[in-house]
């Protein structure tokens, strides 16, 4: 168990790296650690699923259906349409949601840091929102919006947007103080301050805002999609446990964690690339 | 203070009549100056980090501050540089552009290369360039020149961190470089470098150094460093940060760190460097150089 705990965390690391740190803990007698960590990785999700299938069937379908049985109802349901309608119409309200918030919490963001101000300002908005649980504010969005799109992509929009403000003021304000120095030696004006040495700063924190904010826009997807008029795949979700139909109301819920998984992989894969330097 | 008024400029060294080569060759009998502090102060706090400092850097000539940390050999670099502003005293500037707003006469090269690690080498170079709007081309040919002066030709594309830390310090002074100041400011550029590389980036310093003619201020705590390196060295002690005394090094030109190391003087210098800084560190009331 612990060999393979130790074997894990140094298959985590770079692939550079992973070769040198190897070599003292003599962890090639028991094979490559990256295999071995993929090995048992594998095992682990198969062993949940053989479970959850034998399980499954000894139990109430209303209860639990096995995960044949998701996929069986996946294929129909792909087959027939509804999963990509539900799944266009999600994606529609968490891109205008998620992308509104994002303009608007880097902005601010710059701007808050920009101005002591607004620092002065919104101090206590942002303390009083941020330790405000979001969900309570559904109903006044639905009393302001309506139950259709622009409600929900209210609720998704304000979900994802305090993650963004607070890291890309966080990264604006922690620029290092050499870097600062250095453009102030070479004549930056301000404007040239920016764009060449806070703004580059804060693409990492902000690349990791992204990332805790796709988790916050999904859930706020979920929840509108439950309070306003059901539709999405969180529509299918509601309607379905209404009428005890379990494999369908697994079927979008599956579809949602593949979509957070992708998008979560996709911001890390962004951030790479575009801070290749942060990432030591 | 202790500081007598002319203790910055006592230049005891029996050597210093020589006539300095570099001096003698077509330019003015007076060598004009490219940077002067006059009577130049500053406290952080309660602590005065530099006590009425004054200094003059030859044009064309290459300057140590040498001292213990704490002298304020940093910050006087750093008021030169425009990055701090001094509680007392003053900075000129000679040279064309000095009277302009924005300084152009000089450049930094700091102690961690402090290069941006979301430029490229060649953008990292051609920064203080395109903040003063040159145009491209003239950015492309001036970070081209820079770059094979400090022998780095190539390597346009790849990301600091891609570099050793010599490597990167030589990209430091490459972006100075292609700004063709007058005056370089180098703050101990080379103390966090192995031992090796340090020997390699003085010869390239002293090569770039013959070639440019440029005015240098470095800052350094190695007294070998300082020896290798300069024309003039301005020993300096601190608490209060102060001028202890000047020594003229007038070791042959062109030099390399080995030749240098070898030459007879190399050792009384070094000798005698020693002893003034040992002696303000015990007496730091006294001037040292008495």
């Amino acid at each position: 168990m612990q060999a393979a705990a130790a074997q894990g965390a140094v298959g985590t690391r770079a692939p550079e790296a992973r070769a040198t740190a190897r070599r003292p803990r003599a962890l090639t007698k028991s094979g490559d650690p990256l295999v071995w960590k993929w090995v048992v990785r594998l095992g682990a999700i198969v062993a949940f699923f053989v479970a959850w299938q034998i399980y499954a069937g000894h139990v109430n379908p209303i209860l639990l259906v096995s995960p044949t049985a998701i996929a069986r109802t996946f294929g129909h349901m792909v087959a027939d349409g509804t999963l990509p309608t539900a799944t266009l119409q999600s994606l529609e309200v968490l891109v205008i949601g998620f992308g509104a918030a994002l303009v608007a919490g880097i902005v601010l963001g710059l701007v808050w840091a920009r101005y002591k101000v607004v620092d002065w300002a919104i101090q206590p908005f942002v303390s009083a929102i941020f330790s405000t649980p979001l969900i309570a504010l559904v109903p006044l969005y639905v009393l302001w919006f309506g139950f259709g799109v622009s409600a929900k992509i209210a609720i998704v929009g304000s979900f994802s947007f305090f993650p963004i403000l607070l890291n890309t003021y966080q990264g604006a304000v922690s620029v290092d103080p050499t870097y600062r120095d250095t453009a102030r030696a070479f004549h930056a004006t301000e404007r040239q301050m920016w764009r060449h040495v806070t703004i580059p700063s804060c693409i990492p924190f902000i690349a990791a805002g992204i990332n805790v904010s796709l988790g916050h826009a999904l859930t706020g997807l979920i929840i509108a999609e439950f309070y306003t008029n059901a539709s999405g795949l969180g529509g299918i979700v509601l309607k379905s446990a209404d009428t005890f139909e379990t494999a369908r109301m697994f079927v979008p819920i599956v579809t949602v964690m593949v979509l957070g998984i992708l998008l979560m992989s996709a911001t890390r894969w962004l951030k790479r690339a575009v801070a290749p330097w942060a990432e030591r | 203070m202790s500081v007598p008024e002319d203790g910055g400029r006592a230049v005891v060294d029996p050597m210093s009549a020589r006539e300095d080569p570099r001096r003698a060759a077509g330019g003015p009998s007076v060598a004009p100056t490219a940077v002067r502090c006059d009577g130049v102060s500053k406290r952080f706090g309660g602590e005065v980090v530099l006590d009425n400092v004054s200094l003059e850097i030859t044009k064309g000539s290459f300057t140590s501050l040498l001292g213990p940390s704490g002298c304020g050999k940093t910050t006087l670099l750093r008021i030169i540089a425009g990055l701090e502003t001094p509680d007392h005293g003053e900075i000129s500037l000679s040279g064309p552009g000095a009277a302009a707003s924005t300084r152009p006469s000089v450049a930094v090269v700091f102690q961690q290369a402090n290069l941006f690690p979301w430029k490229s080498v060649y953008r990292n170079v051609a920064f203080g360039l395109e903040l003063a709007g040159v145009g491209r081309d003239a950015v492309e040919r001036s970070v081209r020149s820079a770059l094979e002066m400090v022998n780095l030709a190539g390597t346009e594309k790849k990301r600091p961190y891609e570099l050793s830390g010599g490597m990167q310090q030589r990209v430091g002074i490459a972006r100075a470089l292609a700004l063709d100041p007058e005056v370089l400011l180098m703050d101990e550029p080379f103390a966090s470098v192995d031992a090796q590389t340090r020997e390699e980036l003085h010869d390239e310093l002293l090569a770039i150094w013959e070639r440019t003619s440029k005015s240098v201020l470095f800052v350094t705590h190695s007294i070998d460093e300082a020896i290798v390196l300069s024309d003039k060295i301005v020993v300096m002690g601190a608490h209060p940060g102060r001028i202890l005394r000047e020594f003229d090094v007038l070791m042959p030109r062109p030099r390399t760190e080995e030749t240098t190391r070898l030459h007879p003087e190399f050792a009384d210098m070094r000798h005698a460097i020693r002893e003034l800084l040992v002696r303000s560190a015990v007496d730091p009331s006294g001037d040292g150089a008495s």
